[in-house]
Parts: C-alpha cells; sequence; structure tokens
C-alpha cells in the first residue's frame, strides 16, 4: 500500500486529504498523477495543473521517481508560507 | 531552534535566548506579519496550512545549509499554522552570530529559502472570500539569487 496526500487547494477540489491505494510494480509519480486524474473532472482540475509538486516520502521530487509499497506520496500546490 | 505552532511568539523573549551567548556579538531577527493587501484587496484574515513533519524536515535542512554558509550561534524558525488575524504574527526567523554580516545574510537566506521550500500555503479572507494565495516569481527570485 502507498499513502497520499494532498494539500491546499488540491485538497480542497477533490474533497480528500488523504487515500490509500495499493502500488503496481515500477510506478512513477507522474504515473500516480496519471491515474488519479482520470477518477474525474476535479481531479483533473486539481492534479492536471502544471505547477503541481510531488514529495515522496517528504522530500520533492521529480515526476519519474518510482514509488514503492509503504512510501508516503504527497501532491501540493507551490508553497506560500513566511 | 525550529517551531511550527498555532500560538503567538514574544520577540523579546526570542531575542533574549537568541542573544544570551558571550560570544555573540550580533542578532538580526525578522517578523513576517498578516497585512491588509495579498492577492486580495481588504485582507482581514488568513489561515495556515502545512505539512507536518515534511515541514520540519525542510526547515531543519535549511539551517543546516545556513549553518555551512556563515559561522552562526543559535537559529530560530517559528512558523504559525491555522487562522490568523489582520496585523498577527506569522514567522519569526533569527539569527545571531559573533558579526552582523553573517547574522544579516543568514537571516535572509533562512527567509528567501522558507519561503519557496517549506510547505507551508496562505489562504486569505476578504471581502471577496476566501481564496489560496499564488507563488510569487520575486520569491523564487530572491532565493536563486544564493546560488550564483
Amino acid at each position: 500500500m502507498i499513502k497520499v496526500l494532498f494539500f491546499a487547494q488540491i485538497r480542497e477540489v477533490i474533497g480528500t486529504d488523504k487515500l490509500e491505494l495499493e502500488a503496481s510494480e515500477g510506478l512513477t509519480a507522474e504515473q500516480l498523477r496519471q491515474q488519479l486524474v482520470t477518477r474525474g473532472d476535479k481531479w483533473q482540475l486539481a492534479l492536471g495543473d502544471a505547477n503541481v509538486l510531488v514529495a515522496i516520502n517528504q522530500t520533492l521530487s521529480g515526476w519519474d521517481s518510482a514509488i514503492a509499497s509503504g512510501d508516503e506520496v504527497a501532491f501540493f500546490p507551490p508553497v506560500t508560507g513566511g | 531552534m525550529i517551531s511550527v505552532q498555532t500560538q503567538d511568539f514574544s520577540v523579546a523573549d526570542e531575542y533574549a535566548k537568541l542573544a544570551d551567548n558571550p560570544s555573540c556579538g550580533a542578532v538580526v531577527t525578522f517578523v513576517g506579519k498578516v497585512r491588509d493587501f495579498g492577492d486580495s484587496k481588504n485582507v482581514s484574515e488568513m489561515t495556515l496550512e502545512h505539512y507536518p513533519g515534511m515541514t520540519e524536515a525542510v526547515l531543519d535542512q535549511i539551517e543546516a545549509e545556513a549553518r555551512q554558509r556563515w559561522p552562526l550561534d543559535e537559529v530560530t524558525i517559528i512558523h504559525r499554522v491555522g487562522p490568523l488575524r489582520l496585523c498577527d504574527q506569522i514567522v519569526f526567523i533569527g539569527v545571531s552570530s559573533a558579526h552582523r554580516k553573517a547574522a544579516f545574510d543568514a537571516c535572509e537566506y533562512l527567509i528567501d529559502f522558507l519561503k519557496t521550500r517549506a510547505p507551508f500555503w496562505k489562504k486569505e479572507t476578504s471581502d471577496e472570500g476566501a481564496v489560496w494565495v499564488d507563488a510569487k516569481d520575486a520569491d523564487q527570485q530572491a532565493a536563486e539569487q544564493w546560488q550564483r
């Protein structure tokens, strides 16, 4: 299983802050994003944006990064703290 | 010291902790506040969201990078989360060092990278409703200047 987290407007648009999924062998962050986008319009709206960032195990990661069972994957918009 | 918290902080107390060191010759502090304009006009309140765990890890990393670049004594980073009102304090960065140049530069470095790398998100409430704040190119450029 992988744990998937969503933050800020992404969380609001899709209406959930986390879910758990079965990870297929060799899954990349981009493939996971594409899988989620097929869930419907609001998923496309939230995750289809070119500015979306992905963190794997709390480290900002590239879209070609591999995801393994047990990983925590987070999708979020560009950060705006401070 | 790194803290992500809902409660307010006292600049006087944080200054006293930073300054309490015989080798410290300079203390530089920065406070970020909720102001009445952002992406919206007439901002009245703001909500700060973050990614617990990753936030602290990124702030630890940024502090470690600053310590590699400058000889620093104490470093304090406090960032508030949750609902905040107009004029509330949002963030405190404090740095002490033997010399002022290191303290000034490290303080600016820390806030520049906090703003571009730490997973916090602001949502502003104004007369027009609540909107998520957009990331700014100017913040990205400020962080990139340190890599030149």
